[in-house]
């Protein structure tokens, strides 16, 4: 297993403490070389927060807990600080943010910073360096890599710019990229383009990608597993199809009759009521509760058990009260 | 596909923002000749990417913008020549809907009194007969009449889109201008608003310019979607004609590249290659040149502008569409 995560909890002291808000509480992932795990969720579940603790990014004041386990081919990486974590940074795994324009830096050109995530982690030569850049750029579907490398970020558009993003996460060579809604900010077309680009990388790689996204859609067609978040916590994990042929969990069934689809235009969209709660607001029992259709009387005090769903033939687990059923 | 007596008339509209620098660069063309018609009652969906211009066509209906050419023709008047207090009468009738309705309320207004403004700008009820009128707002969107004292941000992102609508109805127009109303919105959230938003059109006889990216968001509520790209509208069609017979080939690429949520479903993904033409160099031909894929494609089509033509029940602007060999 490259890359597993046990327990991983954020939690960011409120003034005054106690107690602090934990927007991710106990989150376990298991992620293989060469494989995409999709981490879903709405605004609020904790997912880019929890891809954030991945790299140790976890913005000031808040702290992963000493319980969280995150190791990378078997070491341990939750505590690195310094020299050691900045050595599994961009060189064991890399990132990619939402927005390209963001996370460029405008003033440099586009070959400027590769160059700089190449040389951070190797010592190389700067014609080396941009020899190698050139071949990034080529390999991320840059149509002119040279005219690339001289670009400010402003002259290439939101997909170019988020290709050559992408080109400078994979300047370290990393075994894992974490993806936090790396196609969102672009157009559909654009989109269809990019997620094209990314799962060739990885094929050829054998890079193991973990994209987060609040978007079902572009999971269903690209990851092997999902993983659903909600309020902090995994709701449901499945092998994907499974995921959207069975869906367990209510939050994810409802989540996929809400979303507006093209081949079905239903007179009414289902809805799911109330709104994704902040942290603070999480319900001492199932924190999807207050919006779950099927609720039983003891989902709002006791917290529910993590099912497996294995006896269903799905594989994967649900967080949940209710019994699985595969026919429901 | 003519309206007979439309609502709204929009012929040939055009829209340039000067270029910036020194010499001046050339100017950016958001709208290059935009026309339709709507009907009263209807919805009509506008898609399109970011800079095809769909925004600024909104903001131009409702003169938030002013188009260089063309015309805007409300229930016959003129809108774009029409003088201020003329203009102030019309906008009870037209009225808009932002994406973000957070930045689009003031952050220090009650939010009850933001839905009041309205009322007052146009003196339509005695002032003590303002607040009943918002309760019953409130509660037609579907918020608690309690909530009217609540500030914007003490309401979540879907109760802050039903404020900006029953800010919208309180002048009780008949046409209202959404403008990507559920794309900043969870998609738990996105539903209940675009049910509401159904659910008053049937009400109240609405009529509805419904703007936004998302093809599948478009469909719920459009009786016909106009496909916009580069500035101007490459396909018109009543929606199930659009989607199931799509007659341009950038409403192809457009549909096989909207995500399904069904990894079983069968897709003949059309990855467009190539990238869009600078906004301030439009091509003399075809603007979708660069990115198409159609087999036919020819020097016609770097020479010629296709303009809109009836192809079955469509407008399609593609001098390919229609020709025997293609579907």
């Amino acid at each position: 297993m490259l890359l597993e995560v046990r327990n991983l909890t954020v939690e960011f002291a409120a003034p005054p403490p106690p107690p602090p808000s934990v927007p991710v509480a106990g989150v376990d992932l298991d992620l293989d070389r060469g494989e995409i795990l999709a981490l879903v969720g709405e605004s609020g579940s904790g997912k880019t927060l929890t891809g954030l603790a991945l790299l140790g990014l976890v913005p000031h004041p808040g702290r992963v807990t000493p319980e969280s386990r995150i190791r990378l081919d078997g070491e341990e990486i939750t505590e690195l600080r310094g020299e050691a974590l900045r050595a599994i940074r961009g060189r064991r795994i890399g990132m990619i943010f939402q927005d390209p324009l963001t996370s460029l830096t405008p003033v440099l050109t586009v070959g400027t910073q590769l160059r700089e995530a190449l040389t951070a982690h190797r010592r190389i030569r700067r014609s080396e360096a941009q020899r190698r850049g050139e071949e990034l750029l080529a390999e991320v579907g840059m149509p002119d890599p040279y005219a690339g490398y001289e670009a400010y970020p402003h002259e290439l558009s939101g997909g170019l710019r988020q290709r050559a993003l992408i080109a400078i996460a994979l300047a370290g060579e990393p075994d894992l990229l974490v993806a936090d809604e790396p196609t969102s900010a672009l157009d559909v077309t654009v989109q269809a383009q990019l997620l094209e680009t990314l799962d060739r990388i990885r094929a050829n790689r054998g890079m193991a990608v973990l994209l987060i996204s609040h978007d079902l859609g572009i999971v269903a067609g690209r990851a092997g597993r999902v993983a659903v978040m909600y309020a902090g916590q995994i709701v449901e994990r499945q092998e994907t199809r499974n995921l959207f042929r069975d869906p367990a969990h209510p939050y994810t069934r409802a989540l996929l009759r809400a979303i507006p689809r093209l081949d079905t235009a239903a007179e009414t969209l289902v809805a799911i009521p109330g709104s994704v709660p902040e942290p603070g607001d999480w319900w001492v029992g199932c924190r999807f509760q207050p919006r779950c259709g099927e609720a039983l009387a003891r989902c709002s005090r006791e917290r529910p058990p993590v099912v497996d769903l294995t006896s269903t033939g799905g594989g994967g687990t649900s967080r949940c009260w209710l019994p699985a059923e595969p026919d429901r | 596909m003519t309206v007979p007596n439309p609502l709204l008339d929009i012929v040939g509209l055009v829209k340039r923002y000067p270029g910036r620098g020194w010499p001046r660069r050339g100017s950016v063309h958001a709208l290059n000749g935009v026309s339709l018609a709507i009907a009263a009652g209807e919805t009509l969906g506008v898609v399109g990417e970011s800079g095809s211009g769909k925004s600024t066509l909104g903001r131009a209906v409702v003169r938030l913008i002013e188009p260089d050419d063309g015309s805007v023709r409300f229930e016959g008047a003129d809108v774009l020549s029409l003088p201020r207090a003329a203009m102030r009468a019309l906008r009870r009738r037209i009225q808009i809907i932002f994406q973000d309705p957070y930045s689009s309320l003031n952050p220090r207004m009650r939010v009850g009194e933001a839905v009041a403004e309205g009322l007052a700008i146009h003196r339509l009820l005695p002032r003590a007969a303002w607040r009943d009128r918002v309760h019953g707002l409130f509660e037609e969107v579907g918020l608690d009449p309690a909530q009217t004292t609540r500030y914007p941000h003490e309401l979540s992102g879907g109760q802050r889109q039903r404020v900006g609508i029953a800010r919208a109805l309180a002048v009780d127009p008949a046409f209202l201008v959404c403008d990507e109303p559920v794309s900043a919105l969870d998609v738990s959230v996105q539903a209940q608003v675009l049910n509401l938003l159904k659910d008053l059109q049937d009400r109240r006889g609405l009529t509805y310019l419904f703007i936004a990216h998302d093809l599948a968001v478009v469909r719920q509520l459009a009786h016909r979607i106009a496909v916009m790209y580069f500035g101007r509208i490459v396909e018109l069609a009543p929606t199930d004609d659009l989607l199931r017979n799509p007659g341009h080939p950038y409403t192809r690429a457009l549909l096989s590249a909207i995500p399904s949520p069904d990894p079983e479903r069968p897709t003949s993904r059309i990855v467009l290659g190539g990238e869009p033409p600078r906004p301030t160099a439009p091509p003399p031909g075809c603007p979708f040149f660069s990115r198409c894929f159609h087999p036919m494609k020819d020097n016609r089509c770097t020479a010629e502008l296709p303009l809109l033509r009836p192809v079955g029940q469509s407008l399609v602007a593609c001098h390919h569409a229609g020709v025997s060999g293609e579907q």
